[in-house]
């Protein structure tokens, strides 16, 4: 509620007079527009007729509240600020050295996620680790990588894509399917699923080749229901949606397994006592791995000549042809890399939970991944891993809000809160940062230094 | 232009070429050559079909007619029009620049000259299967092609800014290095939109320092839309002028200049004030600019040049319903060629001969005045005399 008042009155009022008089102005706007919201309810009384019930101190609560509020702001809170601008306006701009964690963002970043099972272990013991390594871990993991899949597609080759969830899909019940009808092992079934989650990468993209924009996205979209629907409706191969279950655990390599009845269960291989926590820890290793191949692969593929050609079809696809660039080749094969990941993310996903349905292939999964993508700043790996954690990791950090029941009273349940809180969010960060985490692109050759390029040159790329 | 010259003189042979956009005839049944090694201009008055032209030429629209025929130095023959887009510069290395600049703009100058050096790159790295495992052929190839943009860059004096992002480079700078970026695919015949529009007369001198040395230095022939008459007359070496998609005019810059069809088109008015125009506009702007170059308030939208005009490309067009029958009375040429034939058959005109006398002294008093009386000034003086005298 900005109460603005006219310059010239300004010079004369000391802040304390304009302050009080803006805190004036403002109770009286809040009077105004909650006299019916809060001073008046209605309700039901016992005998089930309409009644209306005042509240009338409530109401005066929150008016001298933003009265209060206003004062506060108009007389400290803003001349203070202008008093800091006009300080760091006339101190010398001093060009900040990025701090050291800053500068190695990746190096701290790998080494933090190749000890976190550890330290989870060490902090919380084998049984209390497990929610941290799975819900946390893992969770947040797969989301990284399907990120950095669709990332290929929509980061680099600037095609905006919002039926990725398909591919994730294909890989799931690839090793679904197949690790259950024919028992062949999960590390035969991760390439395969990843070659068919790349197959139908060059699938969706042959009829989509020459839309853009908002028609690609469209269609996109459109891929991803079809394939959802298919799942639920191909009963006789698929099981509908009661899902496929008993989809068999990973190995390691065959060696050792982590099935208690198994002759070389782990525990009998190790000697060490039984716990649930061993194949966790497993897991949150090998998607760890899945995430790592995915980032070589993308930041090497940057570099060759097939991503270039993404990343300047991104910025002028008639540009691309004029210099001879097939722009169908390049396309498809970005469509396929990135469905590839996804299709491995999906066989990771189906091992992990041992059950597979439609229901966790639905749109507004492709809409949090991409939302991913978005939030971390189109291209840049780091940016997008922090926003998966951002994402993923508050959303289920939002699920222990139950310190609020103890403001709220016992009635409330916050769980329901999860998702406002986390759209607001969502819309603070793009507020304050609109290109993402890491708005910058770092150049993928150099002659004399590598400097990383403004986001204000980069193109979204429009199709 | 001698016709006994053999096949491989020239690179490109464009025969009857048409292209219709609904009930708009862009091009029609335009045949012009462009020789080995040489700068050949196309020019003409905006929405002339130029632009329409290298789109055909480099594939972007298909014509709805007609043969484009481009004879590679080793011999080899491409029929442009039949060639996907992208294969046109893979395969019959013609390279090309747009009207509005179209650079990668969120990537480097290094890097925009190395996608350009995508199809040669992508062989070396085994089609990336060799490349990603970090095969070393695949290393030296990218050495090599780092190579040629410095060389390029060197080239476009752009080198000191080599890590900046294209996007960020002033106006001029934009130009030349999307001239280098073409350069980088090892073309035979470098097609260059409008490379001067919106130039100082520095960055345009400099300019045409580039396109001569790619001449002479690279054995690449040009093909040259231009607007800023300075350039085509310095540089090209044959020039061909278009006026609602058909020729009117087609030989040496000498002679282009002075063809009374070119004027009538170029200057865009009734024929009964065409002499007028001349006199009044052609003397003390026209001439000078063509002797002087361009002058320091030369830019996109105020030039002083007679030819310049708003830049607008057209490669985007085809959806915008912007559909216009021009009626044949348009075209100034046919009008001074229907004009003097009618002169010829009337030996009666001496009314307007009469009328164009005065008007003839007028013209010849400026021109008197000015010191330099070289033969730009001359050329475009003698073709109004010229056709009074033919009203006698
Ligand atoms: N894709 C298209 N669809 C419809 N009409 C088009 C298309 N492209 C060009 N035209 C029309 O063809 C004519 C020639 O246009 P062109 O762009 O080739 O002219 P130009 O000689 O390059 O002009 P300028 O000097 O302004 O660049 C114009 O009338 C234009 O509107
Ligand atoms: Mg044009």
């Amino acid at each position: 509620m900005a109460v603005t008042v006219s310059p010239e009155r300004d010079v004369v009022a000391t802040p304390i007079q304009r302050a009080f008089r803006e805190a004036l102005y403002a109770g009286a706007i809040a009077l105004g527009l909650f006299v019916l919201f809060i001073g008046l309810r209605t309700d039901q009384n016992i005998n089930n007729e309409l009644i209306l019930v005042q509240r009338w101190a409530l109401l005066g609560f929150v008016v001298i509240a933003t009265a209060v509020g206003r004062f506060l702001y108009v007389g400290y809170a803003q001349p203070a600020m202008e008093r800091a601008n006009a300080e760091k306006a006339k101190a010398p701009a001093a060009v900040a050295e990025p701090g050291f964690v800053r500068q190695n963002f990746n190096k701290i970043g790998v080494a933090v996620l190749l000890l976190y099972p550890v330290a989870m272990v060490l902090a919380f013991g084998f049984q209390g680790s497990l929610k941290w390594v799975d819900n946390f871990g893992i969770q947040i993991l797969i989301y990284v990588m399907l990120a950095w899949g669709l990332n290929i597609v929509v980061g680099l080759a600037g095609l905006l894509d919002l039926g990725y969830v398909a591919f994730y899909a294909v890989g799931a019940y690839a090793y679904a399917l197949l690790g259950t009808h024919f028992g062949l092992s999960f590390w035969i079934l991760l390439p395969a699923a990843g070659c068919m989650a790349a197959f139908w990468g060059v699938m969706l993209g042959f009829p989509v080749l020459r839309l853009r924009g908002d028609y690609l996205a469209i269609v996109t979209l459109a891929f991803g229901e079809i394939i959802r629907l298919v799942l639920i409706n191909w009963r006789e191969v698929t099981n509908g949606s009661a899902g496929v279950s008993g989809i068999p655990k990973v190995s390691f390599f065959g060696l050792v397994s982590f099935n208690v009845s198994d002759p070389n269960y782990i525990a009998k291989v190790l000697h060490i006592a039984q716990s649930g926590a061993y194949y966790k820890i497993f897991l949150y290793y090998l998607i760890l791995g899945l995430c790592f191949l995915t980032a070589f692969v993308t930041i090497r593929l940057r570099r060759l000549p097939v991503g270039r050609a993404w990343e300047a079809l991104r910025e002028d696809e008639i540009a691309c042809r004029s210099l001879g660039i097939n722009t169908t080749t390049t396309k498809l094969t970005a469509f396929a890399t990135g469905a590839m990941f996804g299709g491995f993310a999906g066989s990771f996903f189906a091992a992990r939970q041992g059950f597979v349905s439609p229901e966790s292939f639905v749109f507004l999964e492709s809409a949090i991944i991409l939302a991913i993508v978005v939030l971390g700043g189109m291209g840049s790996l780091g940016g997008i891993a922090v926003a998966a954690l951002v994402m993923i990791g508050g959303t289920e950090i939002l699920r222990e809000l139950d310190f609020l029941k103890a403001v709220f009273g016992p009635d409330f349940t916050p769980e329901l809160y999860r998702m406002l809180l986390f759209g607001m969010a969502m819309v603070i960060v793009m507020l304050w940062k609109p290109r993402g985490f890491v708005g910058s692109r770092e150049p993928t050759a150099f002659l004399r230094e590598r400097k990383a390029v403004s986001g204000s040159f980069t193109k979204e790329g429009h199709g | 232009m001698d016709v006994q010259a053999s096949m491989n003189d020239f690179i490109l042979q464009v025969e009857h070429l048409s292209m219709k956009f609904g009930g708009l005839v862009a091009i029609g049944d335009l045949s012009f050559q462009a020789r080995r090694g040489e700068i050949t201009a196309l020019i003409g008055p905006n929405g002339a079909g130029k632009t329409t032209v290298f789109n055909c030429i480099t594939g972007f629209y298909k014509p709805t007619e007609g043969m484009i025929t481009l004879n590679k130095r080793d011999g080899s023959t491409h029929l442009l029009e039949r060639l996907p887009n992208h294969e046109i510069p893979a395969r019959a290395n013609v390279a090309r620049t747009f009207q509005n600049i179209r650079l990668f703009s969120g990537m480097t100058l290094l890097e925009n000259l190395l996608v350009a050096q995508h199809n040669k790159l992508m062989r070396a790295s085994g089609y990336t299967f060799l490349g990603l495992f970090g095969f070393p052929s695949y290393r030296q190839a990218s050495a090599e092609s780092i190579e040629l943009a410095r060389h390029w860059l060197e080239k476009a004096d752009l080198v000191d800014r080599a890590d900046d992002p294209a996007g960020d480079l002033p106006y001029g700078a934009q130009r030349r290095l999307e001239i280098a970026r073409a350069m980088c695919t090892g073309p035979e015949l470098l097609c260059l939109d409008e490379p001067a529009a919106g130039l100082n007369p520095k960055e345009s001198a400099s300019l045409n320092e580039l396109l001569i040395d790619i001449k002479d230095n690279t054995g690449t022939s040009i093909l040259l839309i231009e607007h800023d008459m300075s350039v085509v007359m310095q540089i090209s070496d044959h020039v061909v002028v278009l006026e609602y998609g058909r020729k009117i005019s087609d030989g040496n810059p000498q002679s282009v200049r002075t063809d009374p069809r070119v004027i009538a088109a170029y200057l865009g008015v009734d024929d009964e004030q065409v002499e007028e125009v001349l006199t009044e506009v052609g003397d003390e702007d026209v001439i000078e600019q063509l002797d002087t170059g361009p002058d320091s308030a030369h830019g996109p939208g105020n030039s002083a040049s007679m030819m310049a005009g708003p830049v607008s490309d057209t490669v985007e067009h085809a959806d915008e319903g912007e559909r216009v029958t021009v009626s044949k009375g348009a075209s100034k040429a046919a009008q001074v060629d229907a004009r003097a034939a009618a002169i010829a058959s009337k030996p009666a005109a001496k009314r307007s001969a009469a009328k164009a006398a005065p008007k003839k002294t007028v013209a010849k008093a400026p021109a008197a005045k000015a010191a330099s009386a070289s033969k730009g000034k001359e050329a475009a003086v003698k073709p109004a005399s010229g056709k009074r005298g033919g009203r006698k």
